[in-house]
This record gives C-alpha cells, sequence and structure tokens, in this order.
C-alpha cells in the first residue's frame, strides 16, 4: 500500500481522505451517468434534447460537500450533476429521462423538469434564469420558518443577464436570505461568449451592485470549491446574508445535442480539458489510496451506472392518464414545509 | 422556382426584407455567426453584418422591449425568442407597450415589430419546448398573430409581417420546419395578413385549422367532402371566409393543437353562432389538446389531436 502523506499532515489527511475519494466517486458518477445519457442520444434511445455537463463535475461536488441533506437547491438545464450531487439515484434519473414511471417525476418531466422534494431538490428548470427567484423564495420561506437551512441556487453565466438575477439579489440582500447563488461561469451560453453580450467580465463583479459578497474560484478543482463552499455555506448558515460564488469551468461538450462548437477553437477545448476535474480528483484520491483502488471505484462506478441504467429501462412506460392528470392539487395535497415562527 | 422547407422559406424572406428594406433588422439569442437554434438565421450575419444581426444577451424581457423602442423609433426589428415557452417573459413588453403605442399615442406612433418564435410540438421534448399558447395572444388588441403552415405561405407571410405596421407575432410549427417542402417562387412576394386560404374545396362540412394541424386535418380527410380552411393570420382571422364555407356547407370543425379551453376553436365556433346559426345543422365540434402540459415525446401521440380523432370528428359532425 502506497501512503503519501506526511506524518505532520496526517491527522488532518485521515479526517480530509474519506471526503477526498467520496468526492471523487461522486464526480465520477455524474461523468459516467452523462457519457451514458451522451451514447443513449447518439443511438436514438433518448429523445428531445438534453444538456451535458461534463467538465464542470467539481462545481455540484464541491458545493454539495458543504450542504446537508434538509438544505435546498435549486438547478438549471443541464442540472443531472447537480441533482446527483444532491444524493439523486442514478436509476431514477434515468427512469425519469426514459418516461418510465419509476422516474424522479414519474416520467413526465424529463431532463429540465425533474425535482425531487425528498431531497429538497427544488427542480431543474427549462428556462434559462428561472429558478433563481424561486431558489430566492425557498430562502424566504427558511427565513420565515427560523431554522438554519440554506438554499443553493446555481445557475449560468449566461442566465445572469436575465432580469430574475438582479431582482433576485436585490431581494436577498435587503431581506438578508440564506441563499448561495452558485455561477457556474463556463464561458459560453450557447454560442454567445460572456465577453461579447457583457459590461463586466466576472458574474461576481455583479454581486457587489447588490451588497453581496462574492467569491471567484477555480471551478475545475473540486477542492478549492469544496474549501470556498464549506466557509460561504457556514457565514451563510450563521445568518450572515446571501453571498453569492463564481465558479469559472468549462462544458467540455456542446450546448446541446447539436452543437458544432464553431463558436470556440479546438485549441480552446484542449487547454481545458488539460484541466480535468476527474482528473485532479483521481490525482487528489491517489494522495490516499492505492493506485489499484482508484481503477477499482473506476470500474465500480461505471458498472453502477450501467446497472442503473438498465434497471430504469426495465420500468414501466408512464401513461397518458398520469401525464393528463396531476395538473391541479387538491387541498390536502399541500405539505407543511416548516411553521413560521412569530417573533 | 424551387423546393425548400420552412427554415428556408423564413430565411429567404428574411434575407429580401433586409436587402429592399435597410430598416429591417434581426435580433435575439445566438441568431448572429450561429445562425440561431434552427439554424433560420444562417448567412444573415455574414451578409448583413453585425448591426443589422445582433446577437443579444439571454434576456427576452429586454430583447422584446428593446425591439419596440427601435420599432417606435423607426426601424423594423425582427426579434427571434429560441421558443415560445420562451417568451413569457417578453410577453410583458408585448402586452404592457407594443400592443398600445398605437392606441395610448393617440395615432402618432406605429411599432411594426415582428417577434418570430418556433411553436407546438416538433422536437421532442415536453413542456417548454412544446407550447402551443397562441390564443394569449390573439387575446390582446393591437397584436396580429399569424402561423404559416406550408414554405409557400411561410415566406409571404412573413414579408407582409415584415411590413405591417403593427406588431405581429409570428409563430412557425416547429414540427412542420423541415419535415414538408413546397414550391416557393424567387423574389419577393406578400400574402396579405388577415386572409384565410381554402386549402381544399368540399360541401358536406368545414374544417378550420391551422399549422401543423392543418396538415393532420387534411390528412383525416381522405374519404370525406370537406372544405379545409388554413387561418394563417389567427388575429384577426377571416371571418368572411369562415362564415362563407360555414353557410355553404353547415357544418363545422375546428382543430388545433392548444388546450381546448379558451382556446381559438372557441371563438372561431362563436363567431359561427353568432352569424351563422341558421345554417348550422349540428353542433360546432373542436378537436384540441387536452388540459395539460405537453407531456414526454412518448405520450406526444397521444397529447396531439392525431387522424384518428380528428376522423372521429369529423364523422360525428357528419351524423348531424
Ligand atoms: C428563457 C429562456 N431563454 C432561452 C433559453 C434557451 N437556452 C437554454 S440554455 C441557454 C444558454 C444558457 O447559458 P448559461 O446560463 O450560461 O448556462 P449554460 O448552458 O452555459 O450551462 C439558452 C439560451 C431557455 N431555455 N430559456
Amino acid at each position: 500500500m502506497r501512503q503519501k502523506i506526511k506524518p505532520v499532515e496526517a491527522a488532518l489527511a485521515a479526517a480530509g481522505a474519506l471526503n477526498v475519494v467520496e468526492m471523487y466517486k461522486k464526480a465520477l458518477t455524474i461523468r459516467y451517468f452523462e457519457e451514458k445519457v451522451d451514447w443513449l442520444f447518439g443511438r436514438g434511445k433518448l429523445g428531445g434534447t438534453t444538456h451535458l455537463c461534463i467538465g464542470q463535475e467539481a462545481v455540484p461536488v464541491g458545493v454539495a460537500s458543504a450542504l446537508r441533506a434538509d438544505d435546498y437547491m435549486v438547478s438549471t438545464h443541464r442540472g443531472h450533476g447537480h441533482l446527483i450531487a444532491k444524493g439523486g439515484e442514478p436509476a431514477r434519473i434515468f427512469a425519469e429521462l426514459l418516461g418510465k414511471s419509476e422516474g424522479y417525476c414519474k416520467g413526465r418531466g424529463g431532463t429540465q423538469h425533474l425535482c425531487v422534494m425528498g431531497l429538497n431538490f427544488l427542480g431543474t428548470n427549462g428556462i434559462t434564469g428561472g429558478g433563481i427567484p424561486i431558489a430566492t423564495g425557498a430562502g424566504l420561506s427558511i427565513k420565515l420558518s427560523g431554522d438554519d437551512r440554506v438554499a443553493v441556487c446555481f445557475f449560468g453565466e449566461g442566465a445572469s443577464n436575465q432580469g430574475t438575477f438582479h431582482e433576485s439579489l436585490n431581494m436577498a440582500s435587503v431581506w438578508k436570505l440564506p441563499v448561495v447563488y452558485v455561477c457556474e461561469n463556463n464561458m459560453y451560453a450557447m454560442s454567445t461568449r460572456f465577453a461579447r453580450i457583457s459590461a463586466s467580465d466576472d458574474v461576481a463583479a455583479r454581486a457587489g451592485a447588490y451588497g453581496i459578497e462574492a467569491a471567484i474560484v477555480d471551478g475545475m478543482d473540486a477542492l478549492k470549491v469544496a474549501e470556498l463552499a464549506g466557509k460561504v455555506v457556514g457565514r451563510v448558515r450563521a445568518g450572515g446574508g446571501p453571498a453569492l460564488i463564481e465558479a469559472k469551468t468549462y462544458r467540455f461538450c456542446g450546448h446541446s445535442k447539436s452543437d458544432p462548437r464553431t463558436y470556440r477553437t479546438r485549441e480552446e477545448e484542449e487547454m481545458w480539458k488539460g484541466k480535468d476535474p476527474i482528473k485532479r480528483l483521481a490525482a487528489a484520491a491517489a494522495e490516499f489510496i492505492p493506485g489499484s483502488e482508484i481503477e477499482g471505484i473506476k470500474r465500480g462506478v461505471l458498472a453502477m451506472i450501467e446497472d442503473a441504467y438498465d434497471a430504469a429501462e426495465k420500468g414501466s412506460d408512464s401513461s397518458t392518464d398520469a401525464a393528463l392528470d396531476g395538473v391541479y392539487a387538491k387541498r390536502e395535497d399541500i405539505v407543511p414545509q416548516g411553521n413560521i415562527q412569530s417573533a | 422556382m424551387g423546393k425548400m422547407n420552412i427554415v428556408q422559406a423564413v430565411q429567404e424572406a428574411l434575407r429580401l426584407e433586409m436587402e429592399r428594406d435597410g430598416d429591417v433588422v434581426v435580433l435575439g439569442e445566438d441568431v448572429g455567426r450561429d445562425g440561431g437554434v434552427f439554424r433560420v438565421t444562417e448567412g444573415l450575419f455574414e451578409r448583413f453584418g453585425p448591426e443589422r444581426v445582433i446577437d443579444t444577451p439571454l434576456s427576452e424581457i429586454g430583447i422584446v422591449g428593446a425591439a419596440v423602442g427601435m420599432a417606435a423609433y423607426g426601424i423594423k426589428p425582427v426579434v427571434e425568442i429560441q421558443f415560445m415557452g420562451f417568451i413569457y417573459a417578453g410577453l410583458e413588453q408585448i402586452f404592457s407597450h407594443a400592443s398600445r403605442i398605437r392606441s395610448r399615442s393617440r395615432g402618432r406612433f406605429t411599432c411594426p415589430l415582428v417577434v418570430r418564435a418556433p411553436y407546438g410540438i416538433g422536437i421532442k421534448a415536453p413542456e417548454l419546448h412544446s407550447e402551443s399558447s397562441e390564443a394569449f395572444f390573439c387575446h390582446m388588441p393591437g397584436v396580429k398573430v399569424v402561423v404559416p403552415s406550408t414554405p409557400y405561405n411561410a415566406k409571404g407571410l412573413l414579408t407582409s409581417a415584415i411590413r405591417d405596421p403593427n406588431p405581429v407575432v409570428f409563430l412557425e410549427p416547429a414540427r412542420l420546419y423541415r419535415s414538408i417542402k413546397g414550391e416557393v417562387p424567387d423574389g419577393e412576394y406578400s400574402i396579405p395578413l388577415g386572409k384565410a386560404s381554402v386549402y381544399q374545396e368540399g360541401v358536406d362540412f368545414t374544417v378550420v385549422a391551422w399549422g401543423t394541424m392543418l396538415h393532420r386535418a387534411a390528412d383525416a380527410a381522405e374519404g370525406f367532402d370537406c372544405e379545409i380552411i388554413d387561418l394563417m393570420t389567427l388575429k384577426p382571422f377571416d371571418e368572411e371566409t369562415v362564415l362563407g364555407s360555414v353557410k355553404k356547407t353547415g357544418r363545422l370543425v375546428v382543430v388545433h393543437e392548444a388546450t381546448m379551453n379558451l382556446g381559438l376553436g372557441a371563438e372561431v365556433a362563436a363567431l359561427a353562432a353568432g352569424e351563422a346559426i341558421e345554417y348550422l345543422k349540428g353542433p360546432v365540434i373542436r378537436v384540441a389538446g387536452p388540459e395539460a402540459v405537453v407531456p414526454m415525446a412518448r405520450l406526444e401521440d397521444d397529447y396531439m389531436p392525431g387522424v384518428e380523432r380528428i376522423k372521429r370528428a369529423y364523422e360525428k359532425v357528419m351524423r348531424y
């Protein structure tokens, strides 16, 4: 067994080792999940469109490492990684994409309308920027209940041009809401490079206008994201008001299913692929566990994803009747989320 | 003359109008070098440059609002919204401002604005990528609403929409974009707004449809002697052509993809009831979408009125 840790750091590492290995497994789960989805699209087994987060795995994994199960998470159109990081089961996400009734939304929502109340995952979103006010409201509901949960809101840099972003940050700041806004800045909204349509280079700069503290982090490095998220979430949880994290990242694949990627160079892509977050995590994990174990983890996760898909595929197709009912709720369907504590 | 699909026909109308009139400007997300989600604006950026083919930030309310201001002050903006389901933030500017500028300014301002969007079920994605909420726009005084159904009328109608001095919402059926081809004359021509076309003549009953459903209504008509009207302009729609046909046949079926409740079919039915009830031999029948969001692709065919359902409506109306 190879042990690279220096004795002085041993105690620290023992605590960290579990985390690093766990984060590696999570990131790998997301990567293999997305690669499988890509494969399924290529073979026509999935229809419509999908947005993969290959290359961006460090952000959800790093942020989620600082969260509790009862914290809220609001996602985007590129949301499979967010859900997996929050504890979503690959089999049930596959089932959702396949339109099976075992899916998290009974096979009615698909990739862009996926929500899991049991995981406090308030949904992927087909509307760019649509989730930002929802996360803000989740933050307000936490504040009204008087507990110490936080709401985390993912969005892309493109979405930060929507009014919803600006309106939400203002509200969150004025009301001191426990919301952590996490911008996954992968530089491109579809074909549009941020620098071409934005007055400021960094999304973080915008937070300042609303009196919100913001920090920029290398979004290809899960450990750095985790470290920052740990601090930020702690401060927000303690009642410090909202915060913004801007993670500089890159999607290795196209925007969606059909994207010739004419708006960026192959050299730029190669440069970013050199920063592959999975490889970095593997290297970090190798500080704690032997190489053979790393290989074992890879094989294990890959097999788990294949099994998850096979299980999902065997599920039952969701029915039209199920799709047509459930438009309105009944009174007894209301689930109290928390009791407002009056002063 | 040449055969083209609707994507090409729309693109040609845009190009010809931009050549003819230097005030016509295209703007939207990814419409420039990228050519847009459906590649409708492909080549326009290279031909007309970044001042007339404008890549915007991701901001529907900002895009539509800016276009309203441009239109009020002499430009003829043609906005592309990537899918109809993304228009709702921009709806605010269309409803609150574009539609009212004419009457608010007591006739001093015009708002010659076109908002184009692919619409309806077509790319096998549920919900917001498959919306058909044309009736919202029809409800608003001051807005015109157009839905082409063939490459030929797509080109001619868009040309008229761009030349029209009012805000026009131009909805392009995503399902038809590349699935049908047709003869399209070279050079510019226009098809007047507010005029329907008789797609097929017949005597037993009248069918009113538009966009994707026009083709389904026609497929279902095999074995029936019915008159099919392609409404093309939904607001204001051609009451004269509809009434003329209903008075001739005495029976009416309206087919649309959108939810039945308060869909445009209700307005067409009310017209027949109000103006031609003495000619009707039986009830007006509507074939429309259920009151639910559009489900995943596998269930689309159950959701969308299909040939079988439309046929049953035809059989039913013929029992009277
Ligand atoms: C209101 C709205 N407008 C446009 C779109 C189409 N669209 C989907 S994703 C996207 C780009 C989003 O960019 P960004 O927020 O940076 O996220 P990324 O895709 O880079 O993860 C666009 C334009 C949409 N889904 N919703």
